[in-house]
């Protein structure tokens, strides 16, 4: 079995399971936010349930719309402010204390090692950085799992990742994924597991794990999945009290297919325009590409080493006047850390804005709207036509380094052109 | 069940930024979403909607992100079946389990043109392209989902299961 399969059999108390098969699985933890739950809470009580599965495993998370951008957002968060307040839901995370789901609940301990975990919002398939089974669902499985603490899942296939090598200074996690699924395609994973491995592994900080799990639905896979080593052991233990357990691939496992990425021959890879799978590297990208705008944050890319890599290239310089550079921390506790370690100030004395977390732009909801014909390199994980305003607007998804440096040139920049 | 209606007919990667741009989900009303369905790919699919119609597209139709949103925009705009080469499974778990019917079936998607009247009948497995005189067959839903599905949705389904 893979690790993905493992932990599935252990959740359906199944001693073996194989791809294709239909499962029910008891969940460890059950996510929405501001924008999914509302929906989920509405069904639920179409069911007329008596309450909920387990208050503890469930986390409703307001990020994407708020601070309220308008009426209507309000009254959602409202809803499901009052829904968790009946059920006396204890990871409740609104103003304040929120973040962006996928960076707050890791980094609040309620992901970990082994588990199975669903959330209604496609990337939650980020805690597989952590070695847990996590995937995007919709509202309605979101309402049937807070009822039942179970979902149905159909046991996915894998394609192996053999990671070899090292990545060289200004490559990260994001120019491996965006490598992967230029290599794979934006189905090339459909309803399948990434399971990632090799002794590169080793050489990827924990962000750079979370940003390559978090895009792994972006090659249309159903979770994508990291073995436990030490720095993941490090991790949970400083931010959970949660026992994990940890999984490995039989050396039987049967995969799909296999792919082998030299982390070392990696550069710093930018998807243009309009699907993450269309990817060049900074070498191939010919002519000038003018930006308006640059956002370092998301789910994705707005944890403390995308921040403390952005201030590196940002300190001492100025965004190009011209160009709007946003950074949005993804969770408080990362923004006290920025503001700590002085990265605000960077930011702040180069020309850009800092914000509470939010989701705000990735999905073109509020902070950082594009109007018709601008560009806007991104740290964030979609570039679909309109997905960060006006339909005739482009969003280019790149690494925090690149993304800063672009803001400095006002085009699509290496942090290598910018020197010492 | 059988649905008849003509068809709509888009490319590969239909994300469900297109099917319901972000900027509308602070409601998650099914008319106020339907009312802006598809707009950023097609401005005229919601006034030519009808009640029954199909909408059939190419590879992995719904990638992108979770949001229900997407097929109960699609639903209530009047369509009455997707039709796909294949689908991003998010949206497919989506479909089924608000109760909007949907076919993977590569031979029929790729044949379908726009305005071509459409018939996909369930209980007999076949699509039926009544414009271009071509069938089908269509692989059977497994018994599990079977049960959702004549259930109309999830929600039903653990209802009458309690």
């Amino acid at each position: 079995m893979t690790m993905t399969q493992k932990i599935l059999a252990a959740h359906a108390g199944l001693e073996k399971v194989e791809a294709g098969q239909l499962i029910e699985a008891e969940l460890d933890l059950v996510l929405g936010n501001d924008i999914t739950s509302p929906v989920a809470i509405h069904e639920m009580e179409k069911m007329k349930a008596e309450g909920v599965f387990h208050k503890d495993k469930i986390a409703l998370v307001m990020d994407h719309f708020i601070p309220n951008k308008d009426i209507k957002s309000a009254e959602n968060c409202k809803c499901v402010r009052e829904f968790a307040a009946r059920h006396e839901i204890t990871n409740y995370f609104d103003v304040g204390e929120m973040g962006i789901e996928h960076a707050l609940l890791p980094e609040s301990g309620l992901t970990v090692a082994g588990d199975a975990i669903i959330g209604a919002d496609s990337h939650t398939c980020t805690y597989g950085a952590l070695g847990a089974f996590s995937t995007g669902v919709g509202s309605t499985d979101m309402a049937a799992a807070m009822v039942t603490g179970k979902a149905w899942f159909k046991v996915p296939s894998a394609i192996r990742i053999n990671l070899i090598g090292k990545p060289s200074k200004w490559v990260s996690g994001k120019d491996v994924i965006l490598h992967l699924i230029g290599k794979i395609g934006v189905d090339g994973a459909l309803y399948k597991s990434l399971e990632f491995t090799g002794e590169g592994v080793k050489n990827l900080s924990m962000d750079d794990r979370f940003t390559i799990a978090n895009m792994a639905i972006e090659a249309g896979a159903k979770n994508g999945i990291f073995p436990v080593d030490e720095k993941t052991e490090k991790y949970m233990k400083e931010h959970s009290k949660r026992p994990y357990k940890c999984y490995e691939p039989d050396e039987d496992a049967v995969y799909d297919e296999e792919y082998t990425i030299d982390l070392g021959k990696l550069r710093p890879t930018v998807a243009f325009p309009h699907l993450p799978s269309n990817t060049k590297t900074i070498d191939e990208i010919q002519d000038d590409v003018i930006i308006e705008q640059a956002v370092i944050g998301s789910c994705t890319n707005g944890r403390i080493d995308d921040l403390r890599c952005a201030a590196q290239i940002l300190k001492n310089r100025k965004v190009k006047k011209g160009v709007r550079c946003i950074i949005i921390p993804a969770t408080q506790k990362i923004y006290l850390q920025a503001l700590e370690e002085g990265l605000l100030k960077i930011f702040i004395e180069a020309g850009a804005v800092v914000s509470t977390p939010t989701c705000g732009p990735c999905l073109g909801g509020y902070m950082g709207i594009l109007a018709e014909g601008e560009r806007c390199i991104s740290t964030t994980n979609r570039n679909f036509v309109g997905r960060m305003g006006h339909v005739k607007s482009e969003v280019y998804l790149a690494s925090p380094a690149v993304a800063a440096a672009s803001a400095i040139t006002g085009k699509i920049s290496s942090p290598e052109e910018l020197g010492e | 069940m059988k649905v008849k209606g003509n068809a709509f007919k888009y490319g590969d990667n239909v994300d469900t930024d297109v099917i319901i741009p972000a900027r509308y989900l602070n409601s998650s009303k099914a008319e106020e979403l339907a009312a802006h369905c598809m707009e950023d790919i097609d401005k005229n699919f919601v006034n030519e909607v009808k009640k029954g119609d199909i909408l059939a597209a190419n590879k992995n139709f719904g990638c992108g992100s979770s949001r229900e949103h997407a097929p109960m925009a699609i639903k209530a705009a009047g369509i009455s079946c997707v039709i796909a080469e294949t689908f991003a499974r998010i949206f497919y778990r989506n479909a089924i389990n608000i109760g909007l019917p949907i076919v993977e079936c590569p031979e029929a998607a790729k044949d379908i043109e726009k305005g071509d009247e459409v018939e996909v009948d369930f209980d007999n497995g076949i699509i039926r392209n009544l414009s271009k005189e071509k069938e089908y067959p269509i692989q059977p839903f497994p018994e599990f989902m079977q049960r959702i599905i004549e259930a109309e949705g999830l929600v039903n389904y653990i209802i009458k299961n309690k």
